[in-house]
């Protein structure tokens, strides 16, 4: 249930996210998801993307500092109150988030989150447990 | 030891040879170069004035200045005729310094660079790689000389072209590698890049030299290329590399004392100062026939080590040299030399770190940024983690100048990489 996650080292100047979309692109390979988290100096670039791994040769052969993340993708409800208790489940766990983002899939009344947690394992079976659908990789590459 | 006699001489016979050496080359100076006659007379020296070795401290310095305002060949001694051989500096700052060398100091230069292959056990079983620059710099052919009289097999690859050195080396089954220490983590890490590992090499040691490096370096490399790295040091205006050079011990380098005599200075006062006080080196070279030098100010930082060394050769040692009074920052009146900066990134765990010191003036006051490259064994995906990093590496170069500084992390590759000298420095201050 891991998702690959890509994230790469980015200094806070122009033309730099141009350059990894531009990249990806020149490979053929469709961004699903993305966040970037930045300070004043520099950024973290988060991506999900169709084919993990051949993202992260092309980004590492390009001679950016990238490395592949294992993160986890629960489905809510689209609608007000979906996210709420899944992660009052994980709280309740005791499981700590280190980061989130969301993204909306086209086809569906669902909306996926990808969190970086401290145990995976657990998360998936508390998020099962609390009635959460933990969509497969292949299913996240290939929506 | 490629010449056990020279290099064990008793303290005794040495001192006596220095001192004959020295009166010699005083007078062949005075009397064939206009410019020392000169600035011996205004200092109100003779040539019998100099009857002990302390006595030379009577004799004023040369400087680079005086190097350049004499170009091309107004500090040679001896008609061009028996000049066979003319090396320069690049003259990025100003007009070159000019060297020239008779079929005798060829013959010197070679002697005491071959005792300084012979400090990494070099003999003609070894096959010798020469990535120093050929040309008008002294490193390539100075070595080249050096390891051709031992009867090694060299390998003359220049500067440049990493992925082919790697390729020879491998190929032709280099045992001594002899290039910049900075050269030789940019060798390493693209042997990394492209899958050679050391154990493909017959690589044993490596000497290194022409800029200063830490002991923290010199881990990484012997780590990384599977070797042992000694440090060599010379300088074109004294005759070029092999004017000193570590031994196994690794404890401070051995200056050929038979044929250059060192001294350490205030640079402030020009004063001598005692051994095992750091100071700047200055040389005077006591068999130099075509370009002889009395009391040369490299403004290399260093220390004398006047003690025995367990390898048995009785040459003085000098200590690594820790930078130059011209690549010395002085921040907020605070010596900042870029090795202390790179020890601390390797004692962090850093491989190869690529750094660079941006000094700035904002409101009258020193600002100084040290950029790191993030590379993959150090990054983090949580800002927090990176952070983290960013804080530990300057709370560890604090701790080590004594004063603040902002680390910045900078993407891979935007430090420039070099195949000869590293530029460890951009000074943006505004001294108007």
């Amino acid at each position: 249930m891991t998702v690959k996650q890509i994230s790469v080292f980015l200094e806070n100047k122009s033309g730099r996210l141009a350059a990894v979309a531009r990249l990806l692109a020149s490979r053929g390979v469709n961004i699903r998801a993305l966040s970037i988290a930045d300070t004043s100096d520099f950024g973290i670039l988060r991506l999900i993307v169709d084919r993990p791994e051949e993202a992260y040769r092309a980004l590492k052969e390009e001679g950016f500092t990238v490395s592949l993340t294992d993160v986890l993708a629960v489905a809510v409800p689209d609608r007000p109150g979906g996210l709420a208790p899944a992660l009052e489940a994980l709280s309740e766990a005791n499981l700590n988030i280190e980061y989130l983002y969301a993204f909306v899939a086209r086809h569906a009344d669902q909306a996926l989150v990808l969190l970086k947690v401290n145990d995976r394992e657990r998360a998936v079976k508390v998020l099962e447990e609390a009635g959460f659908k933990v969509p497969s990789p292949d299913e996240i590459y290939s929506l | 030891m490629w010449n056990p006699k020279a290099e064990c001489l008793s303290r005794e016979e040495l001192e006596e040879l220095k001192l004959e050496r020295l009166k010699s080359t005083v007078r062949h100076a005075y009397e064939n170069v206009p410019f020392y006659r000169r600035k011996f007379q205004e200092a109100g020296i003779k040539p019998e004035d100099i009857r002990s070795l302390e006595d030379i401290r009577h004799l004023p310095f040369t400087t680079k200045e005086d190097l350049r305002e004499n170009y091309p060949f107004g500090l040679f001694a001896v008609p061009l005729k028996e000049i066979v051989r003319i090396h320069a500096s690049s003259g990025t700052t100003g007009k070159p310094t000019v060297v020239g060398y008779t079929r005798e100091d060829i013959e010197v230069w070679s002697e005491v660079m071959a005792r300084t292959l012979g400090m990494a056990n070099a003999s003609s079983e070894d096959v010798v790689q020469i990535a120093y620059g050929y040309g008008l710099f002294t490193g390539g052919l100075g070595v080249h000389y050096g390891a051709e009289k031992i009867g090694c097999t060299v390998i003359p690859t220049s500067g440049g072209n990493t992925k082919r050195q790697i390729m020879l080396m491998r190929d032709f089954g280099t045992t001594i590698l002899c290039c910049t220490p900075s050269y030789a983590c940019y060798l390493a890490e693209v042997m990394a890049e492209l899958g050679v590992s050391p154990r493909e090499l017959k690589l044993r040691a490596g000497l290194f030299g022409a800029e200063p490096w830490s002991e923290g370096m010199r881990r990484e490399i012997e780590s990384n290329l599977g070797i042992e790295a000694l440090d060599i040091y010379g300088l074109s205006e004294i005759i070029g590399p092999g004017v000193a050079a570590e031994c196994l011990c690794k404890e401070g380098l051995h200056i050929w004392e038979d044929h250059f005599l060192p001294e350490v200075i205030d640079p402030a006062t020009g004063e001598p100062l005692p051994p095992g006080e750091e100071g700047e080196l200055v040389f005077t070279t006591l068999t130099k026939r075509g370009f002889p030098v009395i009391r040369y100010r490299t403004r290399d930082i260093s220390f004398l080590l006047p003690e025995p060394c367990a390898c048995g050769r009785t040459h003085i040692r000098m200590g690594r040299v820790k930078g130059r009074t011209d690549d010395m920052l002085i921040i907020r009146g605070v010596n900042v030399f870029p090795s202390q900066i790179e020890e601390v990134l390797l004692s962090l765990g850093y491989t190869e770190p690529h750094y660079l010191l941006v000094v700035d003036r904002e409101r009258r006051l020193d600002v100084l940024e040290v950029w790191v490259e993030v590379s993959e064994d150090i990054f983090r995906d949580e800002v927090r983690g990176l952070e983290e990093l960013e804080e530990k590496i300057r709370r560890e170069i604090e701790a080590v100048l004594g004063i603040a500084v902002k680390v910045r992390l900078v993407e891979p590759k935007t430090i420039q990489r070099s195949e000869g000298k590293a530029k460890r420095i951009v000074d943006r201050r505004d001294l108007k």
